[in-house]
């Protein structure tokens, strides 16, 4: 059993009589890199200030290490935040922003010295010292502003959207650094983001933030493939979504309708004959075919095709609703105009049915 | 267009020498051996020994100097901390208080003098130096605040909780963090204080005593017999002193836009 180094029991905040969060549960382990993921206003900025003592919960608890931090500072907590616009004091050199936590906690110039030296090569920073913020571009700035979080040794790392501000090569960088510096310290790093591709590919886990609350927490390949709702199903990655019918029922099998004209077997048994579902695959799952298949099989007419360098996207019109389909490579025969069949395996269908939505 | 560019550069040169003429003329009659200031006779240096003998003029110029000074180290003091005050907390009045700020600024000098007058005699107050450096504090601290605001818009949002975080208490957080980056408004501030207790004529003429006469009164006051040159000598002390004080400034300033390079 992993340890549990941050935990929030019943956690909800209101600001001005409006809830913001509603009663979240969630712990975080140990040594994980945990994302909240969602779109601006969904709380997630909220959490991370309840953990970072920034804002007070207006019910539940939060613990860290085990201990209730509720009412605890901000000065006291065992924990470091990582700014979007990096915060870093503009009229202190490098040294000094890194040394300011060290320095508020009294430890002596000479262990001072040897930890920002330390800190400084650890992000690629050796002979910036004497520099001033304004004299660092957006990538140095936040590699300062790690550097001085994490000489603090905190038990867990914040991180609020830290790299929203860089562009996107920087940013591709920065992820793969961040995610070495998490290995390499084996600091819980809680990271914020509304970027479902930073989310995915830096992760140990997700949790997706919406309205306050939390709709799915799990690995990045889980809550991408088996996706708890219709909205996580479309704000992590990208899905066609089809609307559909439940219509026959013959003892475990349902058959389900997209349109008029077309049938899938469907065996789970949460809905019943009549309801309206929606049927959500990813473009990559989707796969083509020149010849009628017997099942999951929708005829379309190629509509675009979009060459990214490495994958094609194919839009495919079926009965006017554009169908997206990736096609890895530009290795294909496809054209514009073509007539295909589209076809699936069960197992990359995700149904949702109306009730599930809130 | 050529035409245009001759045309604003006599433009130009005509609105400095409307400025600067009078001060010109000023430091020029300094050094002139005539008593009036009307021609100019020959070289002296006559009026700058006699300034450093009248002890009328010495005294009143000692005594502005140290009602700018204390003013303008109490104004800063209180306006700067009423500037973050009024940022950084909320309550009941705060805009009014906010919009209140602008009365002694825009209201004139004369009603302001006259109702500190009022004051000091309703609590029987003698007036003399310390009603007069009150006058000028209750003046002054309007500009602090103002200039102490515009710096505080000015700092980045979440400096103070990055400081908090860093587990830095409020009052470290302060010194260390807020102050530093409020410096130039706190000193544009005191600058502005300064300068308006050191020529303040009207409101020291309601507050002033007869053991705390400033230099704008004393010249004031000598108009009716006729100034003479010494006071001429002394003014171009003065000038002497705030270009020196500017000066400093303006290389400390550059050196910093240099260095952060604003």
């Amino acid at each position: 059993m992993k340890r549990v180094i941050v935990r929030l029991e019943d956690f909800g905040k209101s600001f001005f009589k409006k809830e913001v969060i509603k009663h979240i549960n969630l712990d975080i382990y140990e040594n994980e890199f945990i994302t909240l993921l969602g779109s601006s206003g969904c709380g997630k900025t909220t959490i991370l200030r309840s953990i970072s003592g920034l804002d007070k919960p207006t019910t539940g608890k939060v613990y860290i290490d085990e201990v209730d931090v509720t009412d605890m500072d901000p000065t006291k907590r065992e924990v470091n935040t990582i700014f979007q616009n990096y915060a870093l004091f503009p009229l202190m050199t490098v040294y000094d922003n890194i040394a300011f936590g060290l320095r508020m906690k009294k430890v002596d110039e000479e262990e001072i010295k040897t930890r920002v030296n330390e800190m400084l090569e650890l992000v690629h920073l050796t002979g910036y010292e004497k520099r001033f913020p304004r004299e660092l571009s957006g990538g140095e700035a936040q590699r300062v502003s790690l550097a001085r979080g994490l000489i603090n040794r905190p038990k867990v790392l914040l991180l609020d959207e830290p790299l929203s501000a860089l562009d996107l090569k920087l940013r591709k960088e920065m992820q793969i650094e961040l995610k070495r510096l998490q290995r390499k310290l084996k600091i819980t790093f809680i990271y914020v983001t509304h970027d479902q591709d930073e989310a995915l590919s830096m992760s140990n886990r997700i949790a997706v933030v919406r309205g306050g609350k939390i709709e799915q927490v799990g690995t990045p390949s889980y809550v991408y493939d088996h996706p708890s709702t219709l909205y996580v199903a479309t704000f992590v990655g990208e899905a066609n979504v089809f609307d559909a019918e439940v219509k026959k029922i013959n003892k475990e099998k349902k058959l389900l309708y997209l349109g008029d004209n077309f049938v899938s077997k469907y065996s789970k048994n949460k809905y019943s004959e009549g309801d309206k579902v929606k049927v959500v695959i990813r473009p990559e799952n989707i796969k083509i075919s020149r010849t009628l298949k017997k099942e999951n099989s929708l005829k379309g007419v190629v509509d675009e095709l979009i060459y990214d360098g490495s994958n094609t996207k194919l839009m495919v019109d079926v009965d006017g609703m554009i169908v997206k389909v990736l096609v890895f490579g530009n290795d294909h025969s496809y054209e514009v105009g073509d007539k295909l069949y589209l076809y699936w395996d069960n197992v990359d269908m995700n149904v949702f049915g109306e009730k599930d939505e809130r | 267009m050529k035409n245009n560019k001759v045309l604003d550069n006599i433009w130009l040169t005509l609105v400095f020498i409307f400025l600067f003429l009078p001060i010109a003329i000023l430091i020029i009659f300094s050094f002139n051996k005539s008593r009036l200031n009307i021609m100019f006779t020959g070289f002296t240096l006559d009026w700058y020994k006699e300034l450093f003998n009248n002890s009328v003029l010495l005294e009143a110029l000692i005594n502005t100097l140290i009602v700018a000074v204390i003013s303008t180290v109490i104004s800063t003091v209180i306006g700067t901390i009423s500037a973050y005050g009024l940022k950084k907390y909320d309550f009941k009045g705060k805009k009014l208080i906010n919009e209140l700020l602008y009365i002694p600024i825009v209201i004139p000098e004369i009603v302001l003098g006259i109702s500190l007058l009022c004051i000091y005699s309703f609590m029987k107050l003698e007036l003399g130096m310390f009603s007069l450096i009150l006058s000028h504090i209750a003046f002054s601290i309007p500009f602090v605040i103002i200039n102490v605001n515009s710096a505080i818009e000015s700092m980045s949002a979440n400096l103070e909780e990055a400081a908090a975080d860093l587990g830095a208490s409020k009052f470290k957080t302060f010194f260390h963090v807020v102050l530093p980056s409020l410096m130039p408004g706190i000193v544009s501030g005191a600058g502005l204080a300064f300068t308006l207790s050191l020529d303040d004529v009207v409101i020291s003429y309601f507050t002033a005593g007869p053991d705390s006469n400033t230099l704008p009164l004393q010249i004031f006051s000598m108009i009716k017999s006729g100034v003479t040159p010494d006071v001429n000598a002394l003014i171009t002390v003065l000038l002497l002193m705030i270009f020196t004080g500017i000066f400093i400034y303006m290389s400390i300033s550059l050196r910093r836009i240099k260095r952060e390079g604003v």
